[in-house]
């Protein structure tokens, strides 16, 4: 198989390049894409990428495989190698530090303005603060987002404005807290949104619904933000 | 903390989205009714000056013009805030945009009523 991957080292590379090599893939077994890794760096040690968990929990080796996001732990060679070829290529949209390692400072920086924690300033109770059933139903779909960064990198609108557009993964999270029952914040939450940008540059062109490795649905998401954001305004 | 803009045309994304909502239906109703009007009646020079002539119609094609002056400048600004990343030039495409709408409304009034 042949296996094209991207490669940079900003200390003795130019310009970025694609290196192409032939790899033998042991027969009778459909590996993951990390694994491909494994045994390309088997062969050149020099080839840098983050990996951690091996199982789609941690969210640390997001990448773009024959030009679409996922995690390469849990993505096997059956659902992405085309024509014997597999092109790997590090998430699109952020700056690379090495090789398939990029920068992910502007995704958390972005992560970090919905305020991802619980905002509630009574006195907490001596147990826990309890949630009926079907309120902790309402963060079902919302709270498994692994922040594995594939969905905003796959966003047009998060690449044209990183630093505006909140982008999938942010706003999904932003929604979990307003949809949280125990949050007190949702007016300060859903005022720091109404901005032309943070929630409204989505375009709802669902990039981030079909990367997910989680199967979750940004998207909707936004649309109950935007909901949210109207009721508030009319 | 929100992201400040002061070039999109209301202050607030909802606003925006709003008026690119209710705009666009009054464009689809707009259209839907001279495409029915071409389809079933014989357009001449008189039948075209009798219906420019009633009121109820100047207003509804006002309506258009301006709704379609505001449908393009959210859709414009919308457009080079996403392509054109250097401010200056962004801004002299904008206030281009914006003098055209601005013509178009003017010179559409003076159409409709200036006769």
């Amino acid at each position: 198989m042949l296996v094209s991957v991207y490669r940079y080292n900003p200390e003795t590379d130019n310009a970025p390049y694609m290196q192409d090599i032939e790899l033998e893939v042991p027969a009778g077994k459909d590996l993951m894409v990390l694994d491909i890794l494994n045994l390309l760096k088997e062969k050149d040690p020099s080839l840098a990428y983050r990996r951690s968990c091996r199982e789609g929990v941690c969210g640390s080796d997001g990448l773009n495989m024959n030009g679409k996001n996922g995690l390469g732990c849990i993505t096997p060679m059956s659902e992405v190698v085309k024509k014997d070829k597999l092109v790997i290529r590090p998430l699109p949209g952020l700056p690379v530090i090495r090789d398939l390692v990029v920068d992910m400072t502007l995704f958390y920086q972005q992560y970090e303005k919905v305020q991802p924690y619980l905002i509630n300033d009574q006195p907490a109770p001596a147990i826990e603060r309890l949630q009926s059933p079907e309120d902790r139903e309402k963060l079902d779909g919302l709270y498994e987002c692994i922040l594995c960064a594939c969905c905003s990198t796959s966003c047009p609108s998060f690449w044209w404005n990183p630093e505006k557009f909140i982008g999938p993964a942010g706003l999904i999270q932003a929604y979990r807290f307003l949809a949280d029952s125990r949050d007190q914040a949702q007016a300060e939450r859903l005022a720091n949104l109404d901005d032309p940008f943070s929630v409204f540059r989505c375009r709802g062109i669902m990039n981030c619904v079909s990367v997910c490795p989680k199967g979750l649905n940004p998207t909707k998401a936004i649309g109950h933000i935007r909901n949210l954001l109207l009721q508030r305004a009319t | 903390m929100a992201v400040s803009s002061i070039t999109n045309l209301g202050r607030s994304g909802a606003y925006d989205w709003m008026v690119q909502r209710v705009t666009a239906y009054v464009l689809a109703l707009y259209t839907l009714f001279l495409l029915g009007f071409l389809l079933f009646t014989d357009v001449d020079y008189a039948s075209w000056g009798a219906l420019f002539h009633q009121t109820w119609f100047r207003i509804f094609s006002l309506m258009a013009l301006i709704s379609m002056g505001a449908h393009a400048w959210v859709g414009l600004w919308t457009v080079t805030t996403d392509y054109v990343k250097a401010t200056a030039p962004r801004f002299l495409i904008q206030a281009l945009c914006g003098t055209a709408m601005f013509v178009y409304v003017v010179w559409g009034v003076q159409i409709l009523w200036g006769h």
